[in-house]
Parts: C-alpha cells; structure tokens; sequence
C-alpha cells in the first residue's frame, strides 16, 4: 500500500488528538499549579488539601454521585429485569431511550415547575392535607433529578447483560429446584455483574459533575466538583483552583475506572448498542 | 410466577410514568394561557404564536443546528480518516495507544472537557465564540466516529482491497470504490451520533461560548434561570417531537442495516 497516502489522509486525525486531547489534559494539569496573579506555585494543592471546605465539599459530591449512582441501581435493576420478560421488549427499550434525547436542561426545567412552591406535587399534598412544603432547592430534589436523569444510562447496560443470559441456564437452575428468589440471586446477579459495572460507570462520574442541576434544581446550596469548577472558572476567575479541582476529579475518574474494570465506554454509545440489536 | 408478572407490569408501568410524566407535563402546560406550570387556565395557541414570533430565539434554533449539522459533518470526516488510520497502522500496540486516546474525551466529564478548552482556546488566543464552540463540538464528536466506523472496517474481507489492486486500481480508487461504500453504514450512523451529541451539548458550550454566540441548551439554561415561561414550554414540545422523529429514523437506519446484512448473508450463503 501507499505508505505516503496514508500519513496525509491521517493528519488531521492526529492533529486532533494533539490539540483536543493531550493539550487540554496537559494544559489543565500546567493552570493548576498558578496562582491568580500567574505566578508558578504549588498553593492551589495545599489550599485544597489544608481547607475544610473544599475537603468538606468534595466528601459532599462523593456522598451525592454514590446515593444518585445507589437509587439508579436499585429502579434500574427490576425495571430492567421485567423488561427482559415482555414481548416486543425492543420497542419498549426504544421508549426507555427516548427521553434520553430530550434535552436535559429541558427536563430540569419541567420540574421546576413541579416542584415548585405552588407546583403540582405541593397541590397534591395539599390536597392530602399533608401542606405544602419547600422541595425546589433541596437536597432531595437534586438528587431525585438526577437519578431521574440516570436511570436510562443505568437500565440499558443491565439491560443488555440480562438478555445475554442463556435461558438454559435458567431452565436448569429451575430444574435443580431453586426458587426464583434463589435463581436470581445466584445465577442471574452475578452474571450481570458486568452490566452493573458499566451502569455505575456510565453515572457515577457524570452525577460528580452536573453543574447545571445544583445550579436550577439544588439551588446553589448543593456544591458539587462540577459546580466548583464551573464557579471558578466563570464566576471568580481562578483558573488555577479550578484547574486544580479539576485534576482531582480527573484522578477520581482513573481510580474509579480502575475499581470498575477494563470497560470504557460512554452513555450514548451503550444506546446504540442496545438499538442495534 | 403469573402474579410476579403482574407485579411486574405494575413496576413497569410506574417506571414509564416516572419517565415520561415531566415530559408530558411540560408539553400540557405549553397550551395553557396562564403563566405558571401550576393551573392549567384555558386552551391557547398563544404561548406557540409568542414563540414563533421570538426571532432571537428562531435564531438560536437555526444557529443551533447549523452548528450540529456543520460539527457533525467535519468529525464524521475527521473521525473516519481517522478509523481507516488506526486500522492500517501495523502494531497491536499502536492500535491500542491510538483506541486509549480515541477515548479519553469519551470517559471525561464535559465540566473538565468545557474548562480545559477554555483553557486551550484562550492560550491559543482564539476569541470565544460560533468558532470556538464549532471547533470543541468537532473534538468531541470526533471519537464516537471513529467508534462507530473502525468495527465496520474491521469487518471488511482484506481480499477485496487485495483483489482490487490486482486489477491494477490505485490507492484513492480503492478508497472511492471499494473501502467507503463498504463503510457507509457505519459512516452514516457516526455522522448521526455527532448530530446528536452536538444538539444535546450543555456544559461544554457552555464554557466555551462568548457573549455573542448561544445555542438552545445554552439559552433555556439562563431563561430557566430566570423563571418560567410557557413559551420555552411550547419549544420543548416542538423539540419533543423533533426528537421522536430522529429516534424513528435512527430505528429505521438500524431495522435497514441489519435487514440488509442479513439478506447479504443469505445472498453469500446462496452463492455458495
């Protein structure tokens, strides 16, 4: 083959991977060891380390991404579960996609409206005679959204590690007398482990970062990594604790990668793994 | 186990409401003449006359996909130079670095995609604006091209390309003739992911776009800010729709495909 042609049809993907991949991940790690008046410290990492605050604030988003990533798991595992056992469970995994494709600023915006001081679920409960109370802003409206948000990425791996099961395998586990309480704990769970996996991947690191929904739905008193990097880098103009916030999170993703195995692979991309089938 | 699937069913149908009854509710209160989500007032056409009527935010739209169909279209390019790159480089081990790579923008969270270009572009001295966020929406588009095209290349008979220049043609008309046609359908489906992800984009434009230039995501974000308004209620219902018919054809995209597939298998199968 044609060694040269090949080089010149590869040079704007390698242009790319230098410029938007390398650079940027270098670039941040290089800001994050400036101070404001651009002078070359290591104070940002110590700032960080010595704070209770930022310490306090990266316990908080850890404690937020795991209790989103928990309550994803437990709607997502039965859902995905009895999906598996309807018949035309295409079409019905197509409808659990579809809302992923609505805009997700849209859906934060709609439960505004819901939650709100006069909203529907405040109507519902006065009318139960239980009264009104404050949902928006809460801790509890930011994470019911963001599960809610979730929980298609978490059933369509699931999903899929289900109808990878050989049914004989069920048949025997039946055959040998286990319940159905006793097949899906021994034989089903831990062959779906993998799907798991992938799910707690798919949220867990996307839950440490949603910015936009402390933002409209935590009405700022939930502060994730997400939103610290957002407020230094738009608001306060700190650049280099920002940056540095951002390789903590950039190391948090290696190491939860590395606890969660090999697979690395992103939310849309397990859709259209799902579709093709 | 008849009543587990009922229980089932039951389970199901909760889960679908939960789904879908925001979505809803957004589209009922779009034909509502009062102001708020809260009671519905009578049934009005208004709130789609007012959107249609808000020419800043036609503009959006149209800037909105004209970006998504122009990032989609350059990373489709990009990308699948990119796939036919990787797939002739010789060593495993290149593969693999160039794959590792490939997907580092797939596995980063878009606040550390958005600050770090920032971070780039101002370095660079790019001024913020349509360009920058043309130019991030292209990068991270790129690898779900490269994704979506190298296992179709991979799947390619190594003897066509053999065959081909046997027969004496040159190295673009394999490209041309013999290699994109082959790949087409992995091309077509990366091109329509780019789209997707372009239009879906939050965080990253967010850091990158200037004051001049805003997208849809960008725009709900600060109106949402700012309350509610029913017209932005009346776009999500058009937006809502808009989505449905993307999924159809993707279905129908996938449905083609395999069915095409598989009726090659059978014409192989037959042929022999």
């Amino acid at each position: 083959m044609n060694t040269t042609a090949k080089r010149i049809y590869y040079i704007p993907y390698m242009l790319w991977i230098l410029l938007f991949v390398i650079a940027p991940v270098a670039l941040i790690v290089y800001q994050s060891f400036f101070n404001l008046d651009h002078q070359a410290t290591i104070q940002n990492y110590v700032t960080y380390l010595t704070s209770s605050t930022y310490l306090r604030m990266t316990l908080n988003s850890f404690w937020y991404a795991f209790l989103i990533t928990l309550f994803t798991v437990l709607i997502s595992y039965p859902a995905a579960l009895f999906l598996n056992q309807l018949k035309h469970k295409d079409f019905w995994l197509l409808l659990i996609i579809l809302p992923t494709w609505i805009n997700l600023l849209l859906k934060a915006y709609a439960f505004i409206g819901i939650f709100a001081q006069n909203g529907s679920v405040n109507q519902f409960l006065g009318f139960i005679g239980i009264g009104p109370k404050q949902i928006l802003f809460t801790d509890f409206s930011f994470i019911f959204v963001a599960t809610y948000i979730e929980i298609p990425f978490m059933i369509l791996p699931i999903y899929n590690a289900i109808a990878e099961i050989d049914p004989a395998l069920l048949t025997a586990s039946r055959d040998l007398g286990a319940t159905n309480w006793q097949t899906l704990i021994r034989v089903i769970l831990p062959l779906t482990r993998k799907g798991i996996t992938a799910g707690v991947q798919a949220v867990f690191i996307p839950s440490l970062s949603l910015f936009m929904l402390t933002r409209l739905i935590g009405g700022n008193r939930v502060i994730t990594l997400g939103t610290a990097i957002e407020e230094h880098f738009l608001t306060t103009m700190n650049w280099g604790m920002g940056s540095t916030i951002g390789v903590v999170l950039i190391i948090m993703m290696f190491i939860s990668m590395a606890l969660t195995g090999e697979h690395k692979r992103k939310r849309k991309e397990i859709d259209t793994g799902a579709t093709k089938e | 186990m008849q009543r587990k699937n009922r229980l089932g069913r039951v389970y199901l149908v909760i889960v679908f409401l939960v789904l879908y009854l925001p979505i809803l509710y957004l589209i009922y209160f779009s034909f509502s003449s009062g102001s708020t989500m809260n009671t519905f007032k009578n049934f009005t056409w208004a709130n789609y006359r007012t959107l249609f009527a808000d020419t800043r935010l036609i503009q959006i739209v149209l800037q909105t996909l004209l970006l998504a169909l122009l990032s989609s279209l350059i990373a489709t390019v990009v990308g699948t130079m990119g796939a036919l790159g990787i797939a002739a480089s010789k060593r495993t081990s290149t593969r693999n670095l160039m794959l590792s790579l490939n997907n580092v923008l797939m596995v980063s969270p878009d606040v550390i995609i958005g600050a770090s270009f920032l971070i780039l572009f101002t370095m660079l001295g790019i001024s913020l604006g349509f360009g920058s966020v043309l130019a991030s929406h292209i990068a991270f588009s790129i690898p779900i091209v490269v994704l979506m095209v190298l296992p179709r290349i991979q799947e390619m008979d190594h003897a066509l390309i053999d065959a081909a220049y046997d027969l004496g043609a040159s190295a673009p008309q394999v490209l041309n003739r013999v290699i994109l046609p082959f790949i087409t359908p992995g091309i077509v489906a990366g091109y329509f992911m780019a789209f997707t992800y372009s239009l879906d984009d939050f965080a990253v434009t967010f850091f990158v776009t200037g004051n001049g230039f805003a997208t849809l995501s960008v725009e709900i974000y600060s109106r949402a800010r700012q309350g509610i308004s029913l017209e932005i209620n009346a776009l999500s219902a058009l937006m809502f729709v808009f989505a449905l018919l993307l999924v159809l054809i993707y279905f129908f995209i996938q449905v083609h495909q395999s069915n095409r597939t598989k009726r090659n298998k059978q014409k192989a199968r037959n042929a022999a």
